[in-house]
């Protein structure tokens, strides 16, 4: 296990203006466990944001922070310029929200929830608008029980849609969702991110960060170990490919891997075995992998898996905590 | 969407009374229930005609002495087969004639059984030839307002206040924070008091609906009377409706699951179902725990509505129930708002 690092890659150049959301020192415990731990962050206007992790790194409790909804132990919050004490009523109006596992009431239809939500706002979009603009319009009056899980999430985005935030706060958006509904989603978000909103997210599906996000901090345990866009976060594993293989020795038990010929290589950057599953983390793939195989061949072990991919977000955390994202 | 429509306020209102009235079993609840409730004791307690009671007597001249008594139904019976209709219950009483005179044979205990005693004495001792000292004349009332079903209406009326507005309350808010929708409504800029505002509305347009259908239904069928003012009994219920209220909301605001809420709300409502006098008066329990009956809601409630319908007290006579309402309510009220956990 590789001991956590934070690779620190400085913000990109943005045309941005100023930040939307600025968060220093966060801290939050409930009990012993340790929830937020020390967090700075910056979130430039019109950006769209990624909080990536696994479950329990703390991502929802630093998103519930930035909404109001939970209060930090220590730390500031700015959201557009303002903070919760001072500022409540003014933000509330600012930003939509989109929480985890809400349950809208059952019995209602998909209208009367979004006038309900409508109603709370000064200003915003028409019902009609928002219904369009989730998709939901076959689905106006039908009941909220009837919705199918993908429609509720849409509709959820719609409550959070109706005030016109400038800020929007979505937890965990496409979490249970199967993947037709999830690219329904996404492409909802890209319509949103056309339109200049500021959207900061939560996920622990890499692709799904590496889909929508202009930026992504990756956390663990509270903190943030990684931050950066999709493209600089994966380049910090060193190499643009991953190789994934398994041996057999010649006696049908698990073969024993000579970790530090490979190693030697050229372009074979790291080593890791999870599972019997060795990784490397190789840039010249077309080079190295004759020499793998050959390697593998002189040392007496035969292959009974071997694959390539390019490296991702997944790899990027592999890289820095030793774990997989979806290892809980 | 005219203004009204545009108000948070009026649809946190009307999303309240979507959701009572597309719940089937609530509607049940409110309306049907405490019909049925009035409908099964009116039967069970209705006037009957005054009971004819079963005597027994050894001789037949005996017997037809009491004939002519229209309370009484006398059989001739032997001694032997006599003692056994009275052991299990047939007759009330036994007239033996013996040498001496007469003996009665029954069970003091029994009320019915000293009322045979009494009037079976007297038809024969008429039938001897006594004669009455005074002239005696009866004069037959049956007044309403002094029959159980009179009696037991403003018990029902209270009762149901309470369930319908503590079920009401609680539920929908528990519902509503373990579905974290509660949640999600913070996170809006809706203002809290309309929330909980919006249940203290629906909850008094139901109240109109469910008052007038409950006391409609019980003036009509069993001419239950109103003495007081019509507006004062109005006013007994709104108070009622908002003290119950409060204690739905006080029990709501930090219970987490329906399991937790249940709990809570059949032990505060179970010792007022017992104690507070819905189905017999409250004063038949012992002085000692006088205070306590007294001091439930549900007791002021009933009494100040019985004051009201079967009395005509003006709401000044019933200053003590009406405080102890308005007591409950702004403490249970307080409190909650206080502890309410919206998340």
């Amino acid at each position: 296990m590789t001991e956590p690092q934070t690779v620190a890659i400085p913000a990109p150049e943005h045309d941005f203006c100023a930040s939307s959301l600025k968060l220093s020192g966060l801290r939050k415990a409930f009990g012993d466990v340790v929830a937020v731990d020390g967090l700075d962050l910056e979130v430039a206007s019109g950006e769209c944001f990624g909080l990536l992790g696994p479950n329990g790194a703390g991502k929802t409790t630093t998103i519930e922070i930035c909404e109001g909804l939970t209060e930090p132990d220590a730390g500031q919050v700015q959201l557009l310029g303002l903070n919760w004490e001072t500022g409540a009523s003014a933000l509330r109006q600012r930003i939509g929200v989109q929480l985890q596992e809400t349950q809208f009431p059952d019995k209602l239809t998909v209208e009367e929830t979004l006038r309900l939500f409508r109603s709370f706002y000064r200003q915003g979009t028409s019902v009609d608008e928002s219904i369009r603009t989730a998709q939901l319009e076959e689905k106006r009056g039908a009941r909220v029980g009837t919705l199918s899980g993908g429609q509720k999430q849409r509709l959820a985005m719609a409550c959070a849609l109706v005030g016109d935030p400038e800020l929007l706060f979505l937890d965990e958006p496409t979490t249970g969702l199967d993947p037709q509904a999830r690219r329904h989603l996404w492409d909802l978000v890209d319509e949103l991110k056309l339109a200049g909103r500021t959207i900061i997210l939560t996920t622990h599906y890499m692709e799904e960060a590496e889909r929508l996000c202009d930026r992504v901090a990756i956390m663990d345990h509270g903190r943030i170990i990684a931050l950066g866009t999709v493209q600089q976060l994966v380049a910090s594993v060193g190499a643009e490919h991953i190789v994934e293989f398994a041996v057999t020795g010649q006696d049908a038990g698990h073969g024993v891997v000579d970790a530090a010929v490979l190693l030697a290589i050229p372009g074979i950057q790291s080593h890791r075995v999870d599972a019997g599953l060795h990784q490397l983390s190789v840039s010249e793939l077309h080079m190295a992998v004759p020499r793998i195989f050959a390697e593998l061949r002189t040392q007496g072990l035969h292959l009974s898996e071997f694959r390539t991919h390019s490296a991702t977000l997944e790899d990027v955390f592999v890289g820095l905590t030793g774990r997989n994202l979806r290892d809980e | 969407m005219n203004r009204l429509e545009q108000s948070s306020l009026y649809q946190l209102t009307m999303v309240r009374f979507h959701l009572i009235l597309r719940e089937p079993e609530a509607i049940f609840w409110i309306f049907i229930f405490p019909i049925l409730l009035a409908v099964g004791l009116g039967i069970a307690f209705r006037n009957r005609p005054a009971d004819v009671l079963q005597v027994g007597a050894t001789t037949s001249q005996l017997a037809q002495a009491l004939a002519t008594d229209k309370g009484l139904s006398a059989a001739v019976l032997d001694e032997a087969r006599g003692t056994k209709a009275l052991a299990t219950g047939k007759i009330l009483l036994l007239a033996i004639q013996s040498p001496a005179g007469v003996t009665y044979k029954f069970d003091d205990t029994n009320p019915d059984a000293r009322t045979a005693r009494m009037l079976v004495d007297r038809d024969l001792q008429a039938a001897a030839g006594q004669r009455e000292a005074v002239h005696a004349q009866n004069q037959l009332v049956h007044e309403t307002g002094s029959r159980y079903i009179d009696f037991v209406i403003p018990g029902l009326l209270g009762m149901n206040l309470m369930g319908s507005a503590m079920w009401g309350l609680g539920f929908s808010i528990v519902e509503a924070r373990q579905k974290k929708l509660l949640k999600r409504m913070v996170a809006s800029p809706m203002p809290r008091w309309q929330y909980l505002m919006s249940f203290i509305l629906s909850r008094l347009a139901m109240l109109v609906l469910e008052v007038v259908v409950f006391l409609g239904f019980v003036r009509l069928v069993f001419g239950v009377p109103f003495r007081g003012p019509l507006w004062q009994l109005g006013f007994l219920c709104v108070l009622t409706s908002l003290a119950f209220s409060a204690l739905g909301l006080l029990v709501a605001s930090r219970a987490k699951n329906m399991e937790a809420v249940s709990g809570l709300m059949n032990l505060v409502m179970l010792p007022m179902w017992i104690l507070s006098g819905i189905f017999f008066s409250a004063s038949r329990f012992p002085v000692v725990i006088q205070p306590l009956v007294r001091a439930l809601p549900l007791t002021a409630a009933i009494d100040a509505m019985r004051g009201n319908m079967l009395q005509g007290m003006s709401l000044g006579q019933m200053a003590v129930p009406v405080a102890i309402l308005l007591a409950w309510l702004v403490a249970a009220f307080g409190i909650s708002l206080r502890i309410f956990r919206w998340r």
